[in-house]
């Protein structure tokens, strides 16, 4: 488990007007997933490289589990820290089993039994039968399976932090998808705490607990999935993250945000469906749509006490205040 | 063919102390070649500058004619075997250092990145990844140098460091053919066993998981399982 924390961590390469990381403080909860997004050339990449000192930051401090990874020998920072990255960079001369141990191998201490165990149990945990994909080689595999390989080697000394740099970005949809769904997977069961670099914004949203969002080297908005789409810090962050398309609204904003207290409904009393404050706005309206309920009551998941109701006219009110507000802003802006 | 072997055997002619001393001027300079060559492409080959350098200097030096060479180095290094030696390696530098550099230079980045991003040392990427990487291709270039040293260093005889060399020359002086085939057929032969020795030793040096044809039969292999399954 680790804590990661920028403090005002900047890097300026030579002969540039502009540092490529700009002052970007934030910090990373243990056992979270930590998206970092933005255009390309925002700095996400740099940021990220940082952590494990690949590159050298110009100037503030990282901090990790409250030591200050610039004054740490870099060999043993790396090893400690699981790297994955799009291009896999896979061994070509090795087995896939050399691929996976040689990461346990140079942090040393471990026996080769424990070794050959570690390699099984790893190769098991991301869908490669060890039996089949222990002796193939790199080019044997896909790209998708290849990039399960590099997962496995990131995680063979069980680090508690991976930096993840695009590393799906070069797989076709439907294997993406896959290894995303992968990746939540073992994440419910190892808790990294994981900072990933994603252009993808629908990646950045199925995976992140936070989201980081990058311009030109600036940290412009850190919040949930949610907290980005209901007050998106600026027309950039609003663009990004799709803040303009009802679809995604719908998806991703909680039903408590459209809840009514006084309905027909609520004069009928209990008389209609039940739904958890945890679901999306999308679930309630599907099951409006589907029951031809005239509205929805919302419990709270934990107490299950009732919070409100929930109609389409307070859906549709919700999905027009947040474009309504879009509106303002152009204005304002003009 | 007589006349050939009996030259040989007559002890005058020394065949056997001319074939050692040939051999070992023709060893010592592979060898000096084959580090040179390796270290200072690995030096190198961090900075495309220096590399750029140091390749084009390198063939600049091979240039010079043997010959020409020796005949100056003289008055420098005296006479027998060290200007042969050090114009014999000057020789053999430029493919091994090229090699080198190219297999360095031709391994993928990320494989360095992924390498260095779980904490490799330098010396842990040069041994473990980049070694058994560019080990084929720089045995060619071995292959290549060994071959152009054994046919040069007849030249050696010319600064009188002996060898086969000293054969021709001598059999050119009295018109003695079977004296120049005695020097000419053995050198002729070296170069052959070294081709073929060092292209088995560049294929053995090859890993199987970038050699071509293993990596297919394998899959041959796999399929075959899979059809019969």
């Amino acid at each position: 488990m680790a804590k990661i924390s920028f403090h005002a961590i900047t890097k300026q390469y030579p002969g540039t007007s502009r540092p490529a990381v700009d002052a970007v403080s934030f910090d990373v909860a243990e056992g979270s997933t930590c998206m970092l997004v933005g255009t390309s050339g925002s700095g996400k990449t740099t940021l990220l490289r940082m952590v494990n000192r690949l590159i050298e930051p110009t100037s503030g401090e990282i901090v990790i589990d409250g030591k200050n990874v610039l004054q740490e020998n870099p060999i043993a920072l790396r090893r400690r820290i699981g790297y994955v990255i799009q291009q896999v960079g896979l061994f070509p001369h090795l087995t896939i089993a050399e691929n996976v141990r040689v990461t346990a191998e140079i942090a040393g201490g471990w026996t080769k039994q424990r070794l050959d165990k570690r390699v099984d149990e790893l190769l098991e945990l991301v869908g490669l039968p060890p039996a089949e994909y222990r002796k193939r080689f790199p080019r044997q595999l896909s790209g998708g399976q290849q990039q399960r390989v590099g997962l496995a080697r990131a995680l063979a000394t069980d680090p508690a932090i991976m930096l993840m740099d695009e590393p799906f970005g070069a797989l076709d949809a439907i294997t993406r998808e896959r290894m995303q769904n992968e990746l939540l997977r073992i994440q419910r069961d190892v808790q990294k705490t994981i900072l990933f670099v994603s252009h993808d914004i629908q990646e950045a949203f199925k995976l992140g607990e936070q989201i980081a969002v990058l311009d030109q080297g600036k940290l412009i908005q850190l919040g949930t999935p949610v907290d980005l789409l209901a007050q998106p810090a600026n027309d950039f962050v609003r663009k990004l993250v799709g803040g303009d398309s009802i679809l995604r609204q719908l998806e991703y904003l909680p039903v408590i945000d459209a809840l009514e207290q006084d309905t027909v409904a609520s004069a009928r009393g209990g008389d209609v469906p039940t739904f958890l404050s945890d679901a999306t706005l999308l679930q309630a309206m599907l099951k409006l749509l589907e029951t031809n309920a005239p509205a929805l009551a919302v419990q709270d998941k934990d107490t299950q006490q009732q919070l409100g109701f929930i109609t389409l006219a307070s859906i549709n009110r919700e999905i027009t205040h947040a474009h309504g507000h879009k509106t303002e802003r152009t204005e304002t802006a003009i | 063919m007589n006349a050939l072997l009996d030259f040989i055997a007559d002890p005058h002619n020394n065949f056997m102390g001319q074939s050692i001393t040939y051999l070992r001027i023709c060893a010592i300079s592979i060898m000096l070649a084959i580090v040179i060559g390796v270290v200072l492409a690995v030096a190198v080959s961090r900075s495309p500058v220096l590399s750029f350098i140091a390749v084009n200097l390198s063939g600049l030096l091979r240039a010079i004619p043997v010959i020409a060479f020796l005949v100056a180095v003289v008055p420098f290094l005296g006479i027998g075997a060290p200007p042969a030696t050090v114009a014999l390696v000057i020789l053999g530098i430029p493919p091994i250092l090229l090699n080198t550099y190219t297999g360095i230079r031709g391994i993928d980045p990320a494989t360095i990145d992924a390498a260095k991003g779980m904490g490799m040392t330098y010396w842990q990427i040069l041994t473990r990844i980049q070694a058994p990487l560019i080990l084929p291709i720089v045995a060619a270039g071995v292959r290549t140098s060994a071959v152009q040293i054994v046919a040069t260093a007849t030249l050696a005889a010319i600064t009188g460091a002996g060898g086969y060399g000293a054969y021709i020359f001598d059999g050119f002086n009295t018109f003695n053919k079977t004296a120049i085939l005695a020097g000419a057929i053995p050198v002729a032969v070296l170069a052959l066993i070294i081709e073929v020795a060092m292209g088995w030793l560049e294929r053995a040096l090859t890993p199987i998981g970038i050699r071509r044809e293993a990596v297919q039969s394998q899959m041959v292999v796999k399929q075959g399982e899979v059809a019969k399954a």
